[in-house]
């Protein structure tokens, strides 16, 4: 039982589990698109609890994961140059470029830096009047506001050694995209709960009409993505596609509006690569034509950088759904979190390094996990 | 970087530009931006990511939000030492040269 025992609530997330086993009747596919609720579905086995017909799906949502190879390569060579402070969260270091990574460019004697917002690389900027001070802006939509924040801050103090390298994607054009691949199994989204806290949901009901799938706002407690799970269930059950908010503590319908509006005038949607996927119409943001003097990728003459990713990596495919992370012949083999192929392997929110970190090597049910399973619901 | 966690907010600054506050995570304590709450007292709580508050959370969710956290080593991961943290794993960056050791569980 131990699973279940890890729970902060068991009885209740015993009683939910009850319900998703009671409703299931067939199978369905459902994808949870952040990278915090994939961690937190692998490392307490929810998706061992589910029923059989209840199968989840991880998706791209972990930034560290989609920041497309050029851009990582373009981050290593700036952050190379003389003079530059370049700027990052921490499990951006060892994201793989083509030929090394930001950890490397530091022992070779660049200024990198790991800040824990970026408002940090803001004071930097200002104490260093006489170096480039390069923040690495990579993010969903919940680490946009803080970026916007930064660079508007910089515009209004007059730092001109202030720079943003972006690399912003959103959610909603991903959830398209992978809805519109011929090969699509997914039937319902666990959307991300904190994107939402700050977009609100407004993007999400012609989509959920549009495809005809169950969007179920999700925090990425286990609880609270046992709840989504249920929700989703329930609709997909009586031929519903509604958007639901199974996370409202924190997501109000309008999302963050303050927020929003810093977005809107720092910056603009744009077509954006995805590690893996690659070019998704409107994906991303980049800087607004009045920002566009802090886009680092201008001011170091970066923008040309173009490459390939290793061909073994089918990292891609694990970020659409389309395979699971043991289906790949690196997976544990020559691609480990201490020598990753690729990002889904690097970030401890990407789903191989997920599924290494919880030994998932062959799937193998664990005993705790199967017994409590069968206990809970003899029948399956 | 991915994760908002939630936290108590212990004083604001106003003069501050734009508005901070000190926030509670557990027994840490962070500098974070206020702007986007800006309507925000001290005493109540708020979900916090890269320095930023993004929206006020109940008192009860967020305790039971930080306990697991805390359980989870996830306030760690969060508020440590990144560059500890990357070194640690970087032993790893470091074995790369060395693909035998590839096996080993970080
Ligand atoms: S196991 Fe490694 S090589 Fe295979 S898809 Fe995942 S990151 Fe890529």
């Amino acid at each position: 039982m131990k699973y279940i025992d890890e729970f902060n609530d068991p009885d209740l997330a015993r009683r939910l589990l009850d319900e998703i086993h009671a409703t299931a009747t067939r199978p369905w596919a459902l994808m949870e698109v952040c990278g915090g609720q994939t961690h937190s579905i692998i490392r307490h086995g929810i998706d061992q609890l589910l029923p059989e017909q209840v199968e989840l799906i991880h998706g791209p949502g972990c930034p560290v994961c989609v920041t497309p190879l050029d851009v990582i390569d373009k981050a290593l060579e700036i952050a190379s140059r003389p003079g530059v402070i370049f700027c990052s969260f921490g499990d951006m270091l060892r994201v793989p470029g083509t030929d090394r990574d930001l950890f490397r460019v530091k022992g070779e004697g660049g200024d990198v830096r790991v800040v824990y917002s970026p408002l940090d690389a803001l004071e930097l900027a200002r104490k260093h009047p006489d170096r480039e001070v390069v923040f690495f802006a990579i993010g969903f939509e919940t680490t946009a506001p803080a970026n916007a924040m930064a660079v508007h801050q910089a515009r209004r103090l007059g730092l001109a050694n202030f720079s943003l390298l972006v690399s912003h994607v959103r959610v909603p054009p991903a959830v398209e995209a992978i809805m519109s691949a011929p090969q699509c199994r997914v039937q319902g989204f666990l959307a991300a709960g904190h994107v939402c806290s700050v977009m609100g949901t407004a993007e999400y009901p012609e989509l959920a009409e549009r495809f005809g799938v169950p969007l179920v706002v999700t925090g990425f407690e286990p609880l609270d993505i046992l709840e989504g799970i249920r929700r989703a269930v329930r609709q997909l059950e009586r031929g519903e596609h509604r958007v639901e908010n199974a996370y409202a503590r924190a997501v109000r319908e309008d999302g963050n509006p303050a927020a929003l509006r810093m977005i809107q005038e720092v910056f603009e949607v744009a077509d954006r690569n995805w590690r893996g996927i690659g070019r998704i119409p409107r994906s991303g943001w980049r800087l607004s034509e009045a920002f566009r003097a802090y886009d680092a990728e201008h001011r170091f003459d970066v923008g040309g950088i173009r490459t390939e990713e290793p061909a073994e990596c089918r990292s891609g495919e694990v970020l659409q759904g389309l395979i699971k992370p043991t289906e790949c012949a690196a997976f544990g083999t020559t691609c480990t979190p201490r020598t990753p192929l690729g990002a889904t392997m690097v970030s401890s929110e990407g789903a191989c390094a997920a599924y290494y970190l919880y030994r998932r090597m062959n799937s193998p049910m664990p005993q705790a996990a199967r017994a409590a399973r069968e206990e809970m619901n003899p029948v399956a | 970087m991915c994760l908002a966690v939630p936290g108590k907010v212990v004083s604001i600054d106003d003069q501050a530009d734009p508005l901070t506050g000190l926030i509670d995570f557990g027994g840490v304590q962070k500098q974070a931006c206020l702007e986007y709450v800006s309507d925000v007292q001290v005493g109540e709580y708020v979900i916090v990511h890269v320095g930023f508050a993004l929206q006020r959370l109940d008192e009860a969710s967020a305790l039971a939000s930080l306990k697991l956290f805390e359980e989870l080593g996830l306030l760690e991961e969060e508020f440590g030492d990144a560059w500890e943290q990357a070194a640690n794993e970087a032993g790893a960056t470091l074995t790369a040269e060395h693909p035998n050791s590839g096996s080993e569980v970080l």
